[in-house]
C-alpha cells in the first residue's frame, strides 16, 4: 500500500508535524541521492530524533504495508538510497549523537547519522577510526554501513565491515534487535557481516559500536610521475611483491592530472602520463626502512619524478589532487560519469589497454582515477553535448563488461544500488541470486526495506520453502521459478 | 559429471541429515551430533585450484589441508594470516566454517575478513557462489562473512577464495611477566594503546603467573621489539606454539570480552587453577580448566561476556549449552536465517548455537 494520508498522520504522532514532509516542494530534496541521473519522488520523508521514533516509524510503515528506504547524507553513487514512489523515506541525519567513546577498549559508539570524520574526530588525536570514502566529511556511519565503504586506505586497513562490531537494527517488522556487542568473534551466525554492505535492504541501523585504531607514529607520502599508466602499474607491482602493504596506494592518469591539477595546484606536471601516490604508515623503524624501498621501486620503473612530502601541508597537497579528481572532471567536460570497478591488479594493464579502445570506439574520453593496490578502478568517462550521454552511459557499462571478463567486480564500493542491479545477472547466477535472495528473506521477508535494490528483478519470499522440489510445471518447461 | 560441489548439493538434498566433516579436528565442538548421521566428508574436495601470488588471493578446495595450502603459498613469501592451533590435518573448510584462529587474529582479523569468496553447496540441490576473486568487492549479500562460523549449518562450503598477506621475513617478541593480573593487563593495554603495529599481542596465565608477549614482523623486528620493552627473544616459534597449543584442552571455554576486562578473566582463571592463553588486544581468551568445573557457575562470574564452550566431553556439552547464546530477537534472526537455507535441517542439525 502506498502513504496513505493514515499513515502520515501516525508518523505526525510520532516525529511531529515539523519532522514529516508531504509538501512536493520540499519532497523534491530527497528524490535523489549522490547519482543525480535518478530521480523518485517519494510519498513522504520523516526524520526521526532518535531510535524509538525509528522504531515507531518502521512499524507504522509495517502495518500499512508502506516500504521504506532509510536515508544518511543522500551522498551515495549507486542510487542507493533512491526512493520508492509509494513509499516513506526515513531520514537518519537527526540521529547524530556520539554516545559512548571508550579509548582503553578502543571503541566508539555512535548513531548512524554521525559523519565519518567526526567518529575519528571523536577519538582524536591519539586514535583514528581508518575507513575514509571522499565523502567522509559529509557521508554518515549509517550510510557506510549500508554501502560497506572502503577509501583509499583500505588496501590496508581494511573497510567498514572490519570495523563494525555491534549494531542496533529495526526489523521491518518494528522489533529492534542487538546484533554483535563490544566483544569480538561472539557466538552464533555472523549477522552483522550480512548487514554492513546491505544497502539498506534488511534492516534500519539505529546504533552502532565501531573499532578505531591507534593513529601511526610515522606517515610517509610520495608521489611519483611516469610516461604512462603501464609504468606507474609496474612500481605497483614492484612495492605489493617486495612483501610492502602501503596505506595507500592511488593512481591518476594524465586527463584526469589535467583536470585536477588546476583545481589543486599540488604541482603536478601537466604532461605526466601517470601520478602514483604512495604512503607508508607505521612504526618510525619499519616506515623509514620501506620507505627507501619504494622510492627505488618508482625509479626502477622509469618514474620521471618522485617527490617527497616535506611536511604535512605538502602531504595534504598530494591528497588534494586526488580527491580533487572526481569534482574536476567539470573542468574539462560538460559532463561524465564515475563508474566503480573492480579488476585482480595484477590485469590493469591489459584493462587500461581494453579501456583506451573501448574510448576510441565511442569517440568519447575517459580518465582514470584507481585504489591501485586493490584493483578497484574509478573510469571517469566524459561528454560534452547532451546528445552524447546515452553512448556515454554505453562505455561506462561495457567498462564493467571488462572487469567481469577479468575476473573482477561490478563494484567496489560505491555498492550495487538502483544503478547497478542490471548488471548483478552478469556477476552471479541464478543458484547465487537465489542464496541472496534466502539471507534478505531471513530479515526482511515481507520486502518493505528498500525494495528494488541490489537484486536485478523483483522477488518475494513467500512462506519457510521446504526442499527444493523442481516442480511439474518447471519440468514442463512451462514455468520459471524466481 | 556434476562437479564435485554439485555432487554434495545433490546429497545434501537427496538425503536426510549429515555430519560435515573436513578432518574432523573439530568434531568436538558444538552441541553433540545424533551419532547415525551420516558423514558427508570433504575430504575429495583437495585441489588448490590457484594462487595468483601477484593478486595476494589463492582459490582452495575445502578439504585441502591448511598446512599444505600455507606450504604453497610459503613458496612465494606469503601467507594466509590464520594460524590456529592444529597438527597438520585441519581442513581449509573446517578452519573457516568453524572460524578458528590464533595469535595472527591481532592483526589480520578472523576467517570473516580474510575470506572474500565462498562456494556454498545447499541443502536445496544447488551451488552458490557469493563475494568473488578480488579483495575489494561490494555486489550482492556478504554471504563469506556468514558462512565463516556458520560451523556447516545453512549448506557446506565446498571452495573458498582468500586473501593472502606477506609473510613477514623475520620476527621477534618481547615477554613482561607477573604474578598479578591486574599487572598483566596494564602491560597488555600499555602495548595495545601503542601504534606498534605488531603481528600478535598475546596474554598468558598459568602455574600462579603470567605474561604478555609481543610479536613483531618484518626486517626491523627485533629492533621494534627493543623499543617496545621488556625481555626480546628472537628464536620465538616455540613461545607461539605454546599460545596456539594451550587454546585446545580437555575441557576449554572460550570468553568472548574487552581488553579492559582482562585481569578479571585471568583472576577466574587463578581462582579455578586454570590456564590461559589469550589475544589481548581483541579480548578473546582460552581457559584451559579442571574436568570438575561448574562451567555455569563460571559464565555467571564473567557475565556479560559470551563464554563457549569448545573442547569438552559429550556429556558436558550435551547437558550445557556450548554456545551460551541468549534466546532473543538476534537469536531468533539466526534461525530464520537457518530456517532459509537448510528448512528441513539436514546440515549439522542441532550443533549450533540455540540449536541451530
Amino acid at each position: 500500500m502506498g502513504v496513505t494520508g493514515e499513515l502520515v498522520e501516525r508518523l505526525r504522532s510520532i516525529c511531529g508535524d515539523a519532522h514529516v514532509i508531504t509538501q512536493a516542494h520540499q519532497l523534491k530534496t530527497y528524490e535523489s541521492d549522490g547519482l543525480l541521473q535518478y530521480a523518485v519522488t517519494p510519498g513522504a520523508v520523516v526524520l526521526p530524533a532518535d531510535a524509538a521514533e525509528v522504531q515507531r516509524a518502521v512499524k507504522a510503515c509495517f502495518d500499512h504495508g508502506t516500504p521504506f528506504v532509510a536515508r544518511g547524507a543522500g551522498s551515495g553513487l549507486s542510487g542507493g538510497a533512491l526512493p520508492v514512489s509509494d513509499g516513506v523515506v526515513i531520514g537518519l541525519s537527526r540521529l547524530r549523537r556520539v554516545l559512548d567513546v571508550d579509548l582503553v577498549n578502543q571503541r566508539i559508539v555512535v548513531e548512524p547519522g554521525v559523519t565519518n570524520t567526526e567518529v575519528s574526530t571523536a577519538v582524536s588525536p591519539g586514535f583514528f577510526y581508518p575507513p575514509d570514502p571522499s565523502s567522509q566529511v559529509v557521508c554518515t556511519i549509517g550510510g557506510n554501513i549500508a554501502e560497506n565503504s572502503g577509501g583509499a586506505h583500505c588496501l590496508k586497513y581494511g573497510f567498514t565491515t572490519n570495523y563494525v562490531l555491534g549494531a542496533e537494527a529495526v526489523l521491518t517488522g518494528g522489533t529492534v534487535v542487538e546484533i554483535g556487542g563490544p566483544q569480538a568473534d561472539r557466538p552464533g551466525y555472523d549477522l552483522l557481516g550480512a548487514l554492513v554492505g546491505s544497502e539498506g535492504t534488511l534492516a534500519v541501523v539505529t546504533r552502532i559500536t565501531l573499532r578505531v585504531v591507534p593513529v601511526p607514529e610515522a606517515v610517509r607520502t610520495l608521489v611519483a610521475f611516469f610516461e604512462s599508466p603501464l609504468h606507474a602499474g609496474e612500481a605497483v607491482s614492484a612495492i605489493t611483491q617486495a612483501g610492502v602493504i602501503p596505506a595507500a596506494i592511488e593512481m591518476m592518469d594524465n586527463l584526469a592530472i589535467q583536470a585536477a591539477e588546476p583545481m589543486a595546484k599540488a604541482g603536478f606536471p601537466l604532461d605526466a602520463g601517470a601520478a602514483l601516490l604512495v604512503e607508508l604508515d607505521g612504526s618510525e623503524h619499519e616506515c623509514d626502512a620501506r620507505f627507501t624501498e619504494v622510492e627505488r621501486f618508482c625509479t626502477d620503473a622509469r618514474a620521471t619524478e618522485v617527490r617527497v612530502a616535506a611536511d604535512d601541508a605538502e602531504r595534504q597537497r598530494f591528497w588534494r589532487a586526488r580527491k580533487a579528481a572526481f569534482a574536476a572532471m567539470g573542468r574539462i567536460a560538460h559532463a561524465y560519469f564515475v563508474q566503480d570497478g573492480v579488476i585482480p591488479r595484477t590485469r590493469l594493464p591489459e584493462v587500461l589497454e581494453r579501456i583506451a579502445e573501448l574510448g576510441e570506439e565511442y569517440g568519447l574520453r575517459v580518465a582514470n582515477v584507481f585504489h591501485a593496490g586493490d584493483g578497484n578502478l574509478h573510469p571517469l568517462v566524459c561528454y560534452d553535448r547532451p546528445e552524447d550521454g546515452e553512448r556515454a552511459a554505453e562505455l561506462s557499462e561495457a567498462i564493467l563488461d571488462v572487469c567481469l571478463d577479468f575476473g573482477g567486480s561490478i563494484t567496489g564500493e560505491h555498492g550495487v544500488g538502483h544503478d547497478k542491479k542490471k548488471h548483478m545477472g552478469k556477476q552471479f547466477a541464478e543458484p547465487d541470486l537465489a542464496a541472496f535472495q534466502k539471507l534478505r528473506c531471513a530479515f526482511d521477508p515481507h520486502a518493505l526495506a528498500n525494495p528494488g535494490k541490489v537484486m536485478p528483478t523483483p522477488r518475494l519470499c513467500g512462506e519457510v520453502p521446504g526442499p527444493y522440489r523442481r516442480h511439474p510445471l518447471e519440468e514442463a518447461g512451462v514455468a520459471e521459478r524466481f | 559429471m556434476p562437479s564435485a560441489s554439485e555432487a554434495i548439493a545433490e546429497r545434501l538434498r537427496d538425503g536426510e541429515g549429515f555430519r560435515i566433516a573436513g578432518a574432523g579436528t573439530k568434531q568436538g565442538w558444538g552441541r553433540p551430533l545424533d551419532s547415525d548421521l551420516e558423514i558427508l566428508s570433504t575430504a575429495e574436495l583437495d585441489r588448490l585450484v590457484s594462487h595468483e601470488a601477484g593478486d595476494f588471493t589463492a582459490i582452495v578446495q575445502a578439504g585441502v589441508p591448511v598446512a599444505e595450502a600455507q606450504a604453497a603459498f610459503a613458496e612465494a613469501g606469503q601467507m594466509l594470516a590464520l594460524d590456529p592451533p592444529d597438527d597438520g590435518t585441519a581442513t581449509i573448510g573446517g578452519l573457516i566454517a568453524a572460524s578458528d584462529s590464533g595469535p595472527l587474529r591481532h592483526r589480520y582479523g578472523a576467517p570473516r575478513d580474510l575470506v572474500i569468496g565462498v562456494t556454498l553447496a545447499l541443502p536445496d540441490g544447488t551451488v552458490a557462489r557469493s563475494g568473488g576473486r578480488v579483495i575489494k568487492n561490494v555486489a550482492g549479500y556478504d554471504i563469506p562473512k556468514v558462512a565463516a562460523g556458520s560451523f556447516g549449518t545453512l549448506g557446506v562450503i565446498t571452495e573458498v577464495c582468500v586473501r593472502l598477506h606477506p609473510k613477514p621475513p623475520g620476527t621477534a617478541t618481547t615477554v613482561v611477566r607477573h604474578d598479578d593480573p591486574q599487572a598483566l593487563q596494564r602491560a597488555a593495554l600499555e602495548c595495545f594503546r601503542r601504534p606498534l603495529e605488531a603481528e600478535a599481542l598475546d596474554v598468558r596465565w598459568g602455574g600462579g603467573e603470567g605474561a604478555v608477549l609481543a610479536r613483531f614482523g618484518g626486517s626491523r623486528a627485533a629492533e621494534r621489539a627493543r623499543a617496545a620493552g621488556g625481555e626480546v627473544v628472537e628464536d620465538d616459534d616455540v613461545l607461539w606454539e605454546a599460545q596456539r597449543r594451550g587454546q585446545r584442552g580437555d575441557l576449554v571455554v572460550r570468553v568472548h570480552g574487552l581488553p579492559a576486562d582482562l585481569a578479571r578473566v585471568l583472576t577466574a582463571a587463578r581462582d579455578l587453577g586454570a590456564t590461559a592463553v589469550g589475544r589481548a588486544g581483541v579480548g578473546t581468551t582460552w581457559l584451559s580448566l579442571p574436568p570438575a568445573t561448574d562451567v555455569e557457575r563460571l559464565r555467571v562470574t564473567l557475565s556479560p561476556h559470551p563464554c563457549v564452550i569448545t573442547d569438552a566431553p559429550a556429556e558436558l556439552r550435551a547437558r550445557v549449552d556450548p554456545w551460551g547464546v541468549p534466546e532473543g530477537p538476534e537469536l531468533d534472526l539466526m534461525r530464520r536465517l537457518k530456517e532459509r537455507f537448510d528448512p528441513a535441517a539436514h546440515c549439522n542439525p542441532g550443533l549450533f548455537a540455540g540449536g541451530i
